[in-house]
Order: structure tokens, then sequence, then C-alpha cells
């Protein structure tokens, strides 16, 4: 057993803790370096401000000129990169183990394009805004990945039908999306095209509820269910074995991981690849086989905050959508991620 | 009986087979011509397109006709033979049954092509950005071959995989570039969509050599891609040369799917079940797959166009919106048997 993957027990009373010090301390130094890259983004912008200043206004101490830019126009943003960025990690960490595939993400298996296709109806046909959007993105997001769920999982559960599955529904639900685009007036489809993108321009507090209950309520229960996760990937028989209840675990880890990706869609947008990149980046730095989904979600955390400074300063004096930086970002990584599979099996 | 009788009579059966479908094919694309010039928002009855088909006498129909209707069906005639041969080219050349343009990415890179030409170059017309089509088409081909592995074919998933992962790429490209400018995404989304109607009446003109020399080429390459089935080292002990006929492939498939997707923007389906509808009469000879390629794909795009101008009538729904929910169905269907076969 390698070093790295050293695991202490906790005993306090009745309590019993499994820890992991490495993934513990991994997830801790990406937790350190996001809020670090969020400070960041709270200080630059079209009115740059020092740090002193920011951390000010974050403590209640500021000036009424920089509370209103700090806490009115840039936290919000901040908040909800870091939040989107940690839900889209752990659900990702779930569903790429539930899936026992690298690929098995939910922007990948075609979930949140659904969300965007139920954001879409009700922006353009609908003609609604805001919470409306949201609910509109959380429904499409369920009933996408029912539809999914069912087309794959005919005659036993065969993971990697479910991203092909994935592939043909996404074709469809894009064919929809353009076409939605296509027709509405032409001020609408462009804010409808940005929001398909995944952005985090222009957010509100209401985002930010949003998505900060869907993290508050669903990761802790994967975390609880994410115990079992190890076994889960043992197989079926293992598991049951080891007396862990494999349907009941399975079903509640993956509701509360679409539940995670329903949310963050909700509040930003599909934002594409960082629920795939994140656990594997994540496990590289742990050293362990799976992705733990603590340190997966705040490398979404640190990543998505990383893409949102470089959508802020990629183009002088354009703020692009966030989702074009992960999208291109994350499709090298995809990239590279089908060459070296390749070579390491050939 | 003897033993040239004996092999011989199955040989005349399928090719008995294989011209009976041919001649289903043509009647099936004679009734779909017919339709696209007859079907729309205003009806116009056979005799009466019969008439003013001959004899163009300004009425409203012969109008309609010849300004709308002819062109847009002439259009899908030759947008649909390149991309029906263009799928079976690939699917022959990566020996995969999922290959088609509009999945493994060429399409999308004809249209970053185009999208970069609109915007930064102020390129304006079909003449102007079929090259950079071409352009973006020959890179994105060459690309994800590449990816895919070309003689110790990768699975016909992980191929579908690469495509889908570089398409993100160049998605990532276009919508970077539209979403800062106004003028250049309307025209985006128009076309982006997959349309026939609303180009403009000598598009077909000006892409046509390139469908031509690609059409033919593509037809030349037949028995080729029948030897380079058997495998790279049989090919070669034929005295096929399997790194030249990719190389033409790929030529092919360029100007194929550059000049389909500059005419009507990215459209999917054609290209994946058109081969497939061919090998259910012809097996496995490449020959007659590219023939009936070059039959069935006007068919099926001409069938969706019109079914796009009938099912939200007085609407239309763009082309492209149709064949996606057409091959979707089909590529989940094929992705659910138990193992995909490699052809």
């Amino acid at each position: 057993m390698k070093a790295g993957s050293k695991v202490r027990a906790v005993r306090y009373g009745p309590v019993s803790l499994r820890l992991h010090p490495r993934a513990l301390a991994v997830g801790a130094a990406l937790l350190l370096v996001a809020l670090a890259v969020a400070l960041v983004n709270l200080t630059s912008g079209d009115f740059p401000l020092p740090a002193s200043d920011v951390l000010r206004s974050l403590v209640g101490q500021g000036d009424a000129g920089t509370d209103f830019i700090v806490l009115e126009l840039r936290l919000p943003r901040v908040l909800l990169t870091l939040l989107v960025g940690a839900a889209l990690g752990a659900g990702g960490a779930v569903f790429q183990s539930l899936t026992r595939n690298p690929l098995g993400s939910p922007d990948f298996v075609g979930i949140t394009v659904g969300a965007a296709t139920g954001a879409l109806v009700v922006m353009l046909i609908l003609g609604g805004g805001g919470v409306q959007v949201a609910t509109g993105a959380v429904i499409g997001c369920v009933a996408t990945s029912v539809g999914i769920y069912l087309l794959a999982f005919r005659r036993g559960a065969q993971p990697f039908r479910l991203v092909l599955m994935g592939v043909g529904v996404s074709a469809l639900l894009e064919a929809f999306n353009s076409y939605l685009i296509y027709r509405g007036r032409l001020d609408e489809a462009m804010a409808a095209q940005v929001w398909q993108i995944g952005s985090v321009n222009g957010r509100t507090w209401t985002e930010v509820t949003i998505v900060g209950v869907a993290v508050a309520v669903l990761l802790p229960i994967a975390l609880y269910y994410g115990r079992q996760l190890t076994m889960l990937s043992l197989g079926d028989e293992m598991a049951v074995l080891h007396g862990v209840p494999v349907e009941r675990s399975r079903i509640v880890l993956a509701l509360a991981a679409v539940g995670l990706a329903a949310g963050a869609t909700a509040a930003a947008g599909p934002i594409a690849f960082v629920a795939l990149a994140a656990p594997p980046l994540a496990a590289r730095l742990t050293r362990s086989p799976g992705a733990g989904i603590l340190p997966a979600a705040m490398m979404g955390a640190a990543l998505l905050t990383a893409g949102d400074w470089a959508a802020q300063h990629t183009l002088p004096g354009d703020d692009i959508p966030v989702g074009i930086i992960t999208a291109a970002l994350g499709g090298v990584y995809l990239t590279w991620l089908l060459i070296h599979e390749r070579r390491t099996r050939g | 009986m003897t033993q040239t009788a004996a092999v011989a009579g199955p040989a005349r059966a399928r090719t008995r087979r294989r011209m009976t479908g041919l001649l289903i094919g043509l009647a099936a694309l004679a009734v779909a011509v017919v339709l696209s010039i007859a079907v729309g928002s205003r009806f116009i009855g056979p005799a009466e397109v019969w008439r003013v088909l001959w004899n163009d006498d300004g009425s409203p129909s012969a109008v309609i006709v010849h300004q709308l209707r002819l062109p847009r069906t002439a259009l899908a005639i030759g947008v649909g033979a390149a991309l029906g041969l263009a799928g079976t080219l690939m699917q022959a050349l990566t020996r995969n049954p999922l290959a088609e343009p509009g999945l493994l990415g060429v399409n999308l890179g004809a249209s970053t092509g185009v999208v970069i030409a609109i915007a930064f170059l102020g390129v304006g017309s079909a003449t102007g950005y079929v090259w950079f089509a071409f352009l973006g088409a020959a890179l994105t081909s060459a690309i994800v071959f590449a990816l895919g592995g070309s003689g110790r074919a990768a699975t016909p998933e992980r191929q579908v995989l690469a495509g889908v992962s570089f398409t993100a790429v160049l998605g990532a490209i276009v919508w970077a570039v539209l979403v800062t400018r106004r003028d250049a995404f309307d025209k985006y989304r128009h076309w982006d969509v997959g349309s026939l109607s609303d180009r403009e009446t000598d598009t077909l003109v000006q892409v046509a050599p390139f469908l031509v020399v690609g059409i033919l080429l593509a037809l030349a390459l037949g028995g080729r891609l029948n030897a380079l089935g058997m495998g790279d080292e049989s090919a070669t002990a034929l005295g096929a040369h399997p790194g030249r006929i990719r190389v033409l492939g790929i030529v092919a498939i360029t100007l194929l799917c550059g000049a389909a997707t500059a005419a009507c923007g990215p459209l999917w389906f054609i290209g994946l079940a058109v081969p497939y509808i061919a090998r259910m009469f012809t097996g496995a000879d490449h020959r007659w797959i590219l023939v009936y390629a070059l039959v069935l794909g006007p068919t099926l795009l001409l069938v969706s166009d019109v079914a796009g101008r009938v099912l939200v009538s007085p609407a239309e729904l763009p082309v492209g919106v149709v064949t996606a929910f057409l091959g979707a169905p089909l590529f989940i269907a094929l992705c659910r048997r138990r193992k995909l076969r490699l052809l």
C-alpha cells in the first residue's frame, strides 16, 4: 500500500470516523487555492481594489463605495463560482464512481444539455426569467436523467453505453436548443445562447441561494453515502458481502449527484467539463484510485474560480462566459485522456 | 448442375437484389422530388407542377416553383448526395459503423472555419467562406482520424468520443467569437441550425464544382475501399496502397463535407443512416454502397425537408432539426446493440 493512502481511525465515544489524512490535506489545500483566487477575483474588475480594502469590506469595516462594489456586485459572482464548482466536482465524482468510467460525468452524459433545454423553453417560449428559468433547468435535468437511465439500463447496467446514450440524447437536445435559438428574437436568443454556454456574469443572490441550498443539502448526503462507493466499485457481489445496501446506496447517490448538477446548472447554466475533469485531477493529488468526493468538490471550486479569472482576462475589455474557457480546456483534457488511455491499453 | 452455375446462382440473385433495391431507391427519390416541389406553405398539385415546370408563365405557382422550390430541391439533392457519400467513406475508412461527418465533428470543423471567416474577415457569401469550410473540415478530419487510430482501429465508440471531445474545443472557439459579435451571431444562428430555406439562390452553383469533384472521387474509390476492408496487409498484397487510399478518402470527405456545410450548415444523420440502409441491400461491396448513397442521401434529405415544412405548418422546421430527431434514435438504437461489429 502506498504511503499516501493511509487511513487513520478516530474514535470518540460511540462515534468513529475513518480519516484519510492525505485526502483531507489535499482538500484543505485546494480550498485555500480556491479562496485565494476568489479573493483575486474580488479585487479585480473595471474598478480595481486593493486586497486590504476588500477584506475590510468582507468583515463589515469598509466604506460605502467599496461595500457596494464588493458585497453587491462581486461577491455573489465569486460565491456562485465557488459553489457551482464544488457542486459540479462532487456530482462528477459520484457519477464517475457509479458508472466506473472517467467519461461518466453529468455534463458528458447529456444531463446538463437537458437542463439547458428546460431553461431555454422557459426563456424563449414561456418568456420567464430568474427563478422560473432555474426551475425549468431542474425539471429538464431530472427528466433527461431518467430518460437516459431508462435507455441505457435495459438488460443490465452498461456504463459505457450510458455515455453513448448521453451522446445521442445530447445531439437530439442540442438540435432542439439551436432551433429554439434560431426562432427567438435576436436579443433573447443571444441571452439564451450565453446562458447555454454557462456563465456567472450578472448573477444575483437568488442564484447563489439556489446552488447554495443544493450544496448544503446534497453534499452531506453524497459524502455520507459516498463512503460506500469504494465497496460499490468492487462490484455488486462484493458490496453485498460487505453489508452495503447496494440498490439504495446507488439510487440515493445518483439522485444526489443529479440534484447537484441540476442546482449548479440552474444557477450558472451548463458549464462544461468541470464535472469531468475535477475528480480525476483531485484523485491524482490524493494518490487514491477513486476520487474522494470532498477533494473533487474543492478541485471543482478551484478550477471554476480560476476559469472565471481567465474568462475576465482573456479578451481585453470583454467578459466572456466562463463556459467557453472550461470547454476549451476540458476538450483538450479529454482528447489527452483518450490518447493516453489508448496508449496504456495498446 | 456444374460448379460454376452453383457459384453464379447466388451471385446473380445478389445482383438482382441490388438492382431491385436501387430501382426502389430511384422511385423513392422521384417521389421525394415531386413532394419537395409540390408541398409547402402553398400546396401545388402535381398536374400544376408539371405544367409550370415546362411553361414558366409568370403565375404565382410558376414563381414559387421556379424561384423557391426548384433551387431548394436541387440544393437538397446535391447536399444529400454529398453527406451520404461522405458518411459512407468515413465508415469505410475507419471501419466504424458510427462514423459520420456530424458526429465526428468534421461538419463543425467546417463551421468553425466559416465562423472565423464571417466574424474576422468579413466574408459574406458562400463562394468566400467555402474555402474556410474546406480548411476547417480538412484539419478536423485529419485530427479525428489520427485520434481514433488509423490502421489498428480503436473501438467505434472511442472514435465517436474523440470526435465529441474535439467538437467541444471547436464549439468553444466558435462561441468565444460569437458572443461578442451581434451581427455574426445573428448570421450564424440561422446557418448553424441546418436549413435549406433562405439560402441565396446561387448557393448550389457556388459549391457545385466542389461537390462534383468530391462525388466523382468518392465513386472512383469504391473498389479500393473493398480492398482496404480486408485489412492493410491484404490490401497491400492485392496491390492497393492503404496510405494513398486514406489520403484520397480524406480529400473527398473534405470536399463533400466542406461544400455541404458551407451551403446548408452542419447537418447530421444523413451520413449515418445512408450507409446503414444501403448495406441492407448491397452487403459489403462499396462500389454498390456508394451508388446507393448517391440515391439515398438526396432522398432522405428531401423527405426530412418536406417533413419540416409540413410538421409545424404554416411555420417551418429547419431540416437540421428534423434530421437530428431522426438520427438520434437511430444512433441510440445502434449503440444499444450488445456489441458493435466492426465493419
